[in-house]
């Protein structure tokens, strides 16, 4: 028998590293999300119970699942419908009988089916969050509503609805045809990029349940690649955001402030995500399915390579905005191609093509822009408008890490 | 599974009769309907007449009240519906965006409760 405190470990990682693909399957068996997350629950209880007083079983995943079905039964038996459910007892009876003895290997994994059904675009973008993290991350709902800084309360009433929605409308519980699997793809990778850039993202700050956002969109990208490994904006996603998390430590100085990737130290980059990111573009680019994820990869790539930013290939950068330009055409790509296109050629050209972008308003209110552009008119000696412009980007910041970067930008200008 | 295809659209939205793209239209209605009873999904449908023929009624400390029309200041009204027998919901949506009407309005998909 282990000790106690090992068992508690290993509890908690199998239940971490193995939930989603337990629920995935459990879900696949009862056909119905409430009932197997309820069932699973109680599963873990139980599992607490016995394994700290007679140790692991062999397969924890398999004895959870096994025990999970078991509480199913009890729950439908004890359902007030009893009568109506008497065919889903007998069928999750069958099943016990042939799983009794199963081990880890013969779980079939769901976790493709469960994650096309939580990022189905009936359901609101942000219940698509919620509900891959909660049944493919096994986020509890406090955790998740931590990180959306939602009440525990709205959380879980989000998370309810959401699987009563997928039981009563139908939502299937499959990998979607083949005309519906591009649309359905893109939706399930839009819903893990927002995941990763929740975490990311220099608003909210630090806190731990930030970082584990990035650590959780990474393992989910991980899974689906591995589940789906023709399709190369998969791969793309998982490249770009092990590139972009090579640089977490060295993103922000020690009071919050945002450092820009110009002043960033280089040497604390993370090799080993660097090195991932850019074998996956290596398997990837050749095979010319070459979409807006796979570019913005290979322009981290470019960065993660350059010994400094003044040796940034910045030709290669500006070509690869133009490429993702023509796949994705909005202003905020081309503002950045616009940046790229001042160090590799001219500011002056740089500052043309910035004003195309916004010749029809639509970066009027984004602050990036005004960042941007004051950084164009200081290289070209315009340090009044540059001013004027980063205080309209000053006015237009939503959090103080933003302000406090802007206002030192203004200390650097000559009057 | 039965979902019934609510057709909600702004009157006065799409062809309208006596102008060439009607023809067109009724025709792509009836090509939906025969695609829909070949597949074996239909199990009604209608068109409404419009809004304005329409009478409320309602019943309140047992006393009915009637008045003409629903609330005027929407603007997209209820045109017509389908209910149709589907697989699972991306079945449904597939046949519901079928439906003409969707390239000027919207359809609302919804699963018909079933007591048990």
């Amino acid at each position: 028998m282990l000790p106690l405190s090992s068992s508690q470990t290993a509890i908690e990682r199998t239940v971490r590293e193995e939930w989603g693909r337990i629920l995935a399957s459990l879900v696949k068996s009862i056909g119905d999300f409430q009932l197997a997350e309820d069932s699973l629950q109680d599963a873990l209880i139980a599992a607490l119970d016995h394994w700290q007083k007679d140790g692991l079983p062999k397969s924890p995943a398999a004895w959870l699942l096994t025990t999970a079905r078991r509480r199913a039964i009890d729950r439908l038996r004890r359902d007030h419908n009893f009568a109506g459910k008497s065919k889903e007892i007998a069928y999750l009876m069958d099943l016990e009988q042939d799983t009794m003895e199963d081990d880890e290997t013969s779980i079939p994994d769901k976790r493709l089916e469960m994650i096309f059904t939580c990022c189905h675009p009936a359901l609101e973008q942000k219940t698509r969050v919620a509900l891959t993290l909660r049944t493919l991350g096994g986020l509890t709902t406090e955790e998740i509503a931590a990180a959306f800084l939602d009440k525990p309360q709205a959380m879980a009433q989000r998370l309810v609805r959401a699987k009563k929605k997928i039981k009563l409308a139908a939502i299937p519980y499959e990998i979607p045809d083949h005309d519906l699997l591009p649309d359905r793809i893109s939706s399930v990778l839009s819903v893990i990029y927002l995941i990763f850039n929740e975490g990311y993202s220099a608003t909210s700050g630090n806190s731990p349940i930030r970082a584990d956002l990035c650590d959780e969109a990474i393992r989910l990208a991980r899974i689906v690649t591995q589940l789906l490994p023709e399709q190369a904006e998969v791969a793309g996603l998982l490249a770009l955001m092990l590139l972009h998390d090579s640089r977490r430590l060295t993103r922000m100085d020690r009071n919050g402030s945002i450092i820009p990737l110009e002043h960033q130290n280089r040497k604390r980059w993370d090799r080993g995500k660097i090195d991932q990111g850019k074998q996956l573009l290596h398997q990837t680019l050749p095979r010319r399915a070459i979409g807006p994820y796979q570019l913005q990869a290979a322009i981290s790539a470019v960065h993660a390579d350059s010994p400094s930013w003044e040796q940034t290939d910045w030709p290669q950068i500006q070509a690869l905005y133009a490429l993702l330009y023509q796949l994705n055409p909005t202003p905020v790509v081309r503002l950045n191609q616009a940046l790229a296109l001042s160090h590799a050629r001219s500011v002056d050209e740089g500052l043309a093509m910035l004003e195309e972008a916004a010749a029809g308003g639509a970066l009027d209110s984004y602050q990036p822009y005004y960042a941007a552009k004051a950084d164009l008119l200081s290289r070209n000696g315009d340090h009044t408008e540059a001013r004027a412009h980063l205080e309209k980007a000053i006015e237009l910041s939503d959090n103080e890490a933003d302000r406090e970067f802007l206002r030192t930008k203004i200390a650097q200008l000559k009057d | 599974m039965q979902y019934m295809c609510l057709i909600y659209s702004p009157e006065n939205a799409g062809p309208q009769p006596g102008t060439p793209e009607f023809g067109p239209f009724m025709k792509a209605y009836m090509d939906f309907g025969e695609t829909v009873q070949e597949a074996g999904k239909f199990v009604a449908g209608d068109a409404l007449h419009p809004v304005n023929t329409a009478t409320c009624v309602s019943v309140r400390d047992g006393k009915t009240e009637t008045t003409d029309g629903p609330f005027a200041e929407t603007k997209e009204q209820l045109g017509g519906y389908y209910i149709l027998d589907c697989e699972d919901l991306d079945e449904a949506l597939k046949y519901a965006a079928m439906i003409p009407s969707a390239e000027h309005g919207r359809i609302e998909v919804r699963p018909v409760m079933i007591f048990d």
